[in-house]
């Protein structure tokens, strides 16, 4: 391990050690104990329950479930950030994912091994052209991508509903008919082994998401000019690199990755498609993921796994009476604590590490 | 669409209007003082919340009172909260998108969050009527003018536009506006003539800070019955929009924001509109987000923003 690469590590667990310590602070200051956060972060992980003494598999299939689309949202806001871009647009890009797989899901009728892989090529394509689109505008228009992101969160949230209310039909309102299972990616394996949790094939595509981000970032040509773009824009157009076909190209991509996530949950997690109030969260959660990652996949599937860990312990927690929002006060802080490097790096010389050269690596 | 449809839908408008200038002012104040504040809706978040929950607590004390101490309340939440924006880009050179992006997070969990605790419930308890809507003596008589302005608005959008005159004058007219501009263009330069760029910038953030708490209480008390955690909805990444389109001055602030208002605006009144009737209702509710994207493809390339807006001040830089 390089030692930029150790610093970013040594930053990112300071930054999350700080944001718990806050989280521990905060339920202290509203008169609740800490320690049953630290029993359902353990309980909601493992299924070890040590205060009662208690194990039940399941939990660790609701805890994979949790984190498998955080970690393709990771992956989304990582990619662009290698790109110099910020994706807050993961959050839409899961809406239209999960939409264009209902879609299929409800329409199409052929077997699994075709209709499997087209729900997910459509979550894909879907997500793609959501990200697509703000990068061609950034790219053509010169239009901040970060604004254009979050109104087409809100776009595709109303688009959603729309298409769901409208066209597809729902049984109450919110949901829609129950998708064929020749759509789903339910597993009897993986369900067995995990005492009946939802754990499905979703986190095969997972893995392979992570693979294709560290084989694309890392060993092609094409990654090479990505970042390229990421460390100096101008110095990749003088080295003669089609910048504005980058930023379209690494958007797109990045939006293939959050439709994957949102098409996971609809074939996998739910097995039906919803109308929603309001967007739930997994893009913000994926710019938590990558920022502690590092924007390397290795990094955001830890980093996924860690908040998909705080995800799993909210509802047992507000069950023992805190707040499950503490959940979301713990990942804002790490943020923080992660965008202040130049204050935690004076702070780890202060407890007596060497000075050295600032971070270097990330496009943020 | 009949004329008389038109003149209803003013007040309306007007409503929808006035946090968003109100917000977009703050943005002004932080982005012409070199730091761009994605955090604008966070912030709102939080003065909207601490407004609701402190106008619960005093209606039935302080009936006519109450909103108002509510406002004064999101006001100082929301220069608590800015704060962490402004030492964390201000002194930490934190990346301040990233830093916004945070304060956003962090917004909707401490909100909901200390709803739990104060109310055991996700949201506030619901006010009884928030800000009430007033007419003008004598000026509500003027042939339409009275009509759209001054008949059945909400006192806050008067708030907006005093607001607009006060920025225009602290930041045109005066030195302090002339030295909050230079650190926003050329904060070197600005350092060079003994301005200290650091305080100017946490004064910069700490207004934007006020102003978008007081957006918040605002909108929560014109708009909502309560606050919830999507109260806010987007409102200030549309107030940040408004900021570019309105060229970082404070009337085409105004302008903007009364365009995105008025679009907010045509969703109630589509059903009384012939050739609006037959659309879903999600068309309008997508409609100010649409407007804002091609709000910034109109305005991209033309207009120029501070010029140091979003760099991390390095005193060794020439």
């Amino acid at each position: 391990m390089t030692k930029a690469k150790n610093d970013k590590l040594v930053l990112s667990l300071v930054a999350t050690g700080l944001g718990f310590l806050l989280g521990a602070i905060v339920i202290i200051g509203t008169g609740k104990n800490p320690f049953i956060m630290l029993n359902a972060m353990v309980f909601g992980t493992t299924g070890f329950n040590i205060a009662k003494g208690i194990f039940n598999a399941r939990y660790i299939g609701e805890f994979f479930i949790q984190a498998m689309p955080i970690i393709l949202t990771g992956l989304s806001v990582g990619f662009a950030f290698r790109t110099g871009l910020f994706n807050i647009g993961a959050e839409g890009q899961v809406l239209v994912g999960g939409l264009a797989a209902t879609v299929v899901a409800l329409v199409v009728k052929a077997p699994a091994i075709i209709h499997v892989p087209m729900v997910l090529g459509a979550g894909m394509l879907a997500g793609a052209l959501w990200g697509a689109l703000p990068g061609f505008l950034k790219a053509r228009f010169n239009v901040h991508e970060v604004v254009v992101t979050i109104m087409m969160n809100y776009i595709g949230l109303h688009l959603n509903n729309h298409i769901i209310r409208n066209i597809i039909g729902t049984r109450d309102g919110v949901k829609t008919a129950l998708f064929p299972h020749t759509a789903m990616l339910s597993s009897d394996f993986l369900a067995g082994i995990t005492n009946g949790s939802r754990l499905n094939w979703g986190i095969v595509s997972v893995l392979l998401a992570i693979l294709m981000y560290w084989f694309v970032i890392e060993k092609t040509t094409f990654g090479f000019g990505l970042r390229a773009v990421g460390f100096n824009k101008e110095g990749a157009r003088y080295a003669g690199m089609k910048v504005e076909r980058n930023v379209v190209a690494s958007m797109a991509i990045a939006g293939a990755f959050a439709g994957l996530a949102g098409a996971v949950m609809a074939v996998g997690t739910f097995g039906f498609g919803r109308t929603l109030p309001a967007a739930e969260g997994y893009g913000f959660d994926g710019i938590a993921v990558a920022l502690v990652g590092g924007n390397a996949a290795f990094g955001i599937m830890l980093s996924g796994l860690l908040f998909g860990m705080l995800k799993a312990a909210a509802p047992l927690m507000q069950s023992a009476g805190i707040p499950k929002e503490i959940g979301a006060i713990i990942q804002a802080s790490i943020v923080v604590f992660v965008a202040m490097k130049y204050g935690l790096e004076k702070l780890l010389v202060l407890l007596g590490r060497k000075s050295r050269e600032p971070v270097e690596g990330s496009a943020v | 669409m009949s004329f008389t449809i038109l003149l209803e839908m003013f007040p309306i408008a007007l409503m929808f209007a006035a946090p968003l200038v109100i917000a977009a002012l703050g943005g002004l104040f932080s982005e012409r003082s070199g730091v761009v504040n994605i955090a604008l809706e966070g912030i709102m978040m939080v003065g909207g919340f601490a407004a609701a929950a402190l106008t619960v607590v005093l209606e039935p004390g302080a009936p006519g009172w109450a909103p108002w101490i509510g406002v004064l309340a999101g006001i100082a939440a929301g220069m608590l909260f800015s704060l962490i924006h402004a030492f964390a880009s201000i002194n930490l050179k934190a990346d301040q998108v990233v830093s916004g992006t945070a304060l956003n997070i962090l917004a909707g969990g401490l909100t909901v969050y200390l709803a739990q605790i104060f109310f055991h419930q996700q949201r506030t308890r619901s006010f009884s009527s928030g800000f009430r809507k007033i007419s003008v003596k004598y000026l509500e008589d003027i042939p339409i003018i009275g009509r759209m302005f001054f008949d059945q608005a909400y006192p806050t959008f008067y708030v907006a536009i005093a607001l607009v005159v006060l920025t225009w004058f602290v930041v045109y007219k005066t030195p302090f506006g002339l030295r909050l501009r230079a650190c926003g263009e050329h904060p070197q330069a600005a350092a060079s003539m003994g301005i200290n760029v650091y305080r100017m910038r946490y004064i910069g953030v700490i207004l934007s800070g006020a102003l978008a708490g007081l957006a918040g209480g605002v909108m929560v008390l014109t708009q909502d019955i309560q606050y919830t955690v999507i109260s806010i909805h987007g409102y200030g990444f549309i107030a940040l929009a408004s900021l570019i389109f309105g060229k970082w001055n404070p009337w085409g602030v105004l302008g903007t924001a009364f365009f995105f208002g008025f679009s907010e605006t045509l969703s109630l009144y589509a059903k009384d509109i012939s050739f609006l009737r037959g659309l879903p209702t999600e068309v309008f509710s997508s409609l100010p987000y649409i407007l804002t994207i091609i709000a910034l493809v109109l305005s991209a390339g033309k207009t120029v923003g501070p010029k140091a807006a979003g760099e991390i001040y390095d005193q060794g830089k020439r």
